[in-house]
């Protein structure tokens, strides 16, 4: 048996087999894409935060009739205290924006003192003295904020002298690279020192170019509940919701009558799970498609190849009359369709690259990688020999007396 | 007999059709398959696509016009950078106290906590505006009427809430009159809204592009005056302490005006330039400043409204459907060749090359056609999903009339598209050779 004569063969079903080629091309481009699409939003799902997630809850709390500043103050200091009084919390703080939220905010930073120049908006955390603590944060170099470092909201918006500040460490080597950022100065909010570089920090929520999202930093302000979200260190991850239902019973017997309720408090790790659920439910569209997409192409070559058993059946008749065997006959087919796998493979792979390229154009999507290829070459081998088993089978067992008989 | 009328021969087509696909059924089952769920999935996207780029508002989108002012001082100035959405309160203020437009509203939204009579206290989303909100966007009312322009002037402690906030509290009754009580302040409530939601929530694109409409509405000097929680994008340059503040300079507020006639369009155009060179005259940048006026659907597009995964979906279910299309060519193109002995017996008996081509088409009809009916199941089955998915639009997404005829109209064209090929080859089966090699 020799592939010259597959081929010769196959010129006389030029048009099927093209057919076929382009069927198993753009199934392979496709497939390819969805793949490295799937990839991208896997890798996105799992993009860290810096954050010790699987140890901190959240509580939102509102009040119903603002009191004075100073009044809200000493209200959230006497909550904090309840909070970090429940068994099994180790931290608790009052902190703005929350990972996962809603809300972001930014502030220009810039190198100079000096509006002209070039600023870069970068996502700011405000947070009282335990937050490092209560997320769990690393420090990469210099330290963490001094206690008497921490000023109050209006401290910050007013006195602009010389607030600290701890920066991501993406950050810093994009602001001061090849340079320990520690003891460097940027202006953001008047004159702040980078006293502290954390190992990573990253915005609460995506906003802005995908690049920017590991820059982030963080200022010591003693902010009032009003302004902010509890949030709470959980020793033990399985007692995270008892903690929330005692926060919330706590809060509530502490203090005037104030909106508290289970629908503003969850763990950060369901913020997370919410916070990433639509790319899970593109991923599984993706994975969905693609599996239905290599079945139809699956039936199209079990279609195909059965129509040509079917049509040839008195050559098989006459080659296993003149000594082929069955096997040589189930060889052939799996060898006819190893072929037009090939072909349309080659085609896939130059058609994989051109929807990436056009992909590239339209969202915000890296080039295809290189082991891409020998996946997809694999798993339309395999498809296309799987697909062609059933056929080839029903071939071989075409006996040598069909070849006698009148078609 | 290609003179003996188009109708009988239909008929007897579409009996060789059904004949042919009984004769062969695992293929028959295959091909309705491939293009069902090539149609089920494509029309799945498409409605989602078709819905959420949709009108909004279809009998004014032409006359409602978004207003955007690029009022930066020089610092802060990037040129060729697009002009902001939101306006300061300065100039918000400035252009509503000038009320060129047939109309206008300058609005924020917001969150605010409400004290109901019985029970917990409610978290509400809420939107502060301006009188003129409820005639610009064709608002109906249940109960009651909106406030007015001297509601606004003087601050009124007034409020329209939405038809499911007075049935939560209120049990459905008309409750104009009754009082919402708001921290230590309480506000009257002079309306209550009928059904009402706008999809994209196209004023203001900055707090959940989809869903229901706001519960509570309270005039905007009113909100300031009882400093009630603004949400929404704030872009403040330079240092303050209150960002609602008459001259802070923050850009936060939404301003709409509505411009019924081209003149006005023009007249407005105008007057907003005016407006930017006086500023520039005050000294508040030397730039040349920049306007920007957008109707509703323009302002969609800029906002990039439809998401972009939507779109992916939507490229993604047709180059399903285009493989599933060449699935099909194969297999009608192995069926009919298939039928070489039957087609040349036909054609020895006199069956012109046309009569074979309409012949292989009316099959790929029926095909397409029960391809269709089962691709809107499998669609009705995707749309369920698309509902049960965790996405702001996802209550929204209904199959409606046109996209039912979409349906069979793409079904049919894409199986005919699909048999071209096929018949033209069935066609020139000569009859002499295939009858000698039987």
């Amino acid at each position: 048996m020799h592939l010259r004569h597959i081929l010769r063969a196959l010129g006389r079903h030029r048009i099927a087999v093209g057919l076929l080629v382009l069927e198993i091309a753009f199934s392979c481009a496709v497939v390819c894409n969805a793949l490295f699409l799937i990839g991208t939003r896997l890798e996105r799902m799992q993009r860290p935060t810096g954050v010790d997630e699987m140890h901190v809850v959240e509580v939102g709390v509102r009040s119903v009739t603002p009191g004075t500043p100073e009044a809200t103050m000493a209200q959230t200091r006497t909550d904090l205290a309840r909070l970090r009084a429940l068994p099994g919390v180790s931290d608790a703080v009052v902190a703005n924006p929350t990972l996962f939220g809603d809300s972001v905010s930014f502030s220009s930073v810039r190198l100079r003192d000096d509006a002209k120049a070039p600023s870069l908006p970068v996502a700011q955390y405000f947070g009282g003295a335990p937050l490092a603590r209560t997320l769990g944060l690393k420090l990469a170099s210099g330290r963490w904020f001094r206690p008497d470092e921490f000023v109050g909201y209006d401290a910050l918006q007013n006195d602009t002298s010389a607030v600290p500040v701890i920066i991501s460490r993406a950050l810093a080597r994009h602001l001061f690279p090849g340079q320990d950022a520690a003891g460097q100065t940027i202006y953001a909010f008047g004159t702040n020192r980078v006293v502290g570089v954390v190992d990573r920090l990253v915005q609460p929520m995506d906003y802005g170019a995908a690049g920017g999202y590991d820059y982030a930093m963080m200022f010591p302000v003693d902010l009032p509940y009003s302004r902010g979200t509890y949030l709470m260190r959980v020793d033990d991850p399985a007692r995270r919701q008892a903690v929330i239902g005692q926060a919330l019973q706590a809060l509530k017997a502490n203090g005037p009558l104030r909106l508290i309720a289970p629908r503003y408090a969850t763990t950060l790790e369901a913020a997370r799970a919410k916070y990433y659920r639509n790319d899970r439910a593109m991923a599984w569209l993706l994975v969905g498609v693609s599996l239905l997409l290599l079945l139809v192409t699956a039936l199209g070559i079990v279609g195909l190849s059965s129509f040509w058993v079917g049509q040839r059946r008195r050559q098989i008749g006459i080659r296993r009359a003149i000594g082929a065997s069955r096997a040589d006959i189930r060889r052939y087919f799996q060898a006819e369709n190893f072929l037009i796998a090939t072909g349309g493979i080659a085609l896939g792979m130059a058609l994989a690259y051109g929807i990436n390229l056009v992909l590239m154009r339209h969202y915000e999507l890296g080039r295809l990688p290189g082991y891409y290829l020998p996946i997809g070459s694999v798993a339309l081998w395999v498809l296309g020999q799987l697909a062609v088993l059933g056929p080839a089978l029903r071939a071989a067992a075409v006996p040598p007396v069909v070849a006698t008989r009148a078609a | 007999m290609r003179g003996t009328g188009q109708p009988v021969m239909i008929g007897y087509y579409l009996d060789l059709a059904m004949r042919s696909l009984k004769r062969n059924k695992v293929l028959t089952v295959l091909m309705v398959l491939a293009i069902a769920v090539g149609i089920g999935t494509s029309m799945t996207t498409l409605t989602v696509m078709h819905v959420l780029s949709g009108d909004p508002i279809p009998q004014k989108s032409a006359d409602l016009f978004r207003v955007g002012l690029n009022v930066f001082p020089d610092d802060n100035f990037r040129p060729g950078e697009e002009v902001p959405d939101n306006l300061t309160r300065r100039d918000a203020e400035a252009l509503l106290r000038d009320a060129r437009a047939d109309r206008q509203a300058m609005m924020s939204a917001g969150t605010m906590v409400v004290t109901p009579a019985q029970g917990d206290p409610l978290s509400l989303e809420s939107r502060y505006t301006t009188a003129d909100f409820f005639t610009m966007f064709a608002v109906p009312f249940r109960f009651g009427r909106a406030w007015d322009r001297g509601d606004d002037g003087s601050h009124a402690r007034v409020a329209v809430i939405s038809a499911a906030l007075n049935d939560q509290l209120f049990g459905g009754r008309d409750s104009t009159g009754s009082m919402l009580q708001v921290g230590s302040q309480s506000l009257r409530i002079v309306g209550v809204l009928g059904d009402w939601s706008m999809n994209p929530r196209f004023y203001d694109l900055s707090n959940g592009r989809f869903g229901d409409s706001e519960q509570v509405f309270v005039p905007l000097a009113t909100a300031l005056d009882l400093h009630l929680a603004t949400s929404g994008t704030m872009n403040c340059w330079g240092n303050n302490s209150d960002e609602h503040a008459a001259d802070a300079p923050c850009l936060w507020l939404q301003y709409w005006a509505e411009l019924d006639a081209p003149s006005t369009r023009v007249a407005y155009r105008q007057y907003l330039h005016n407006y930017m060179a006086q500023q520039q005259q005050a000294g508040r940048f030397t730039h040349p400043g920049q306007i920007r006026l957008l109707d509703v659907m323009q302002w969609l597009d800029a906002k990039g409204v439809v998401p972009s995964d939507v779109r992916l979906q939507v490229w993604l279910a047709l180059g399903f459907l285009g493989i599933c299309l060449l699935n099909t060519v194969g297999l009608l193109l192995a069926k009919f060749l298939r039928r070489s002995g039957e087609i040349s017996v036909r054609r020895a008996l006199g069956a012109s090359r046309r009569a074979i081509f309409m012949q292989c088409l009316v099959e790929a009809g029926v095909v397409g056609l029960a391809g269709g009916v089962c691709g809107l199941a499998l669609a009705g089955l995707g749309l369920v999903l698309v509902r049960h998915q965790p996405t702001d639009y996802a209550g929204l997404i209904r199959m409606d009339p046109s996209m039912l005829l979409a349906t069979f109209v793409l079904a049919l064209l894409s199986s005919l598209l699909a048999g071209l090929l096929p018949a033209w080859r069935a066609m020139h089966v000569a009859p002499a050779v295939a009858l000698k090699s039987n």
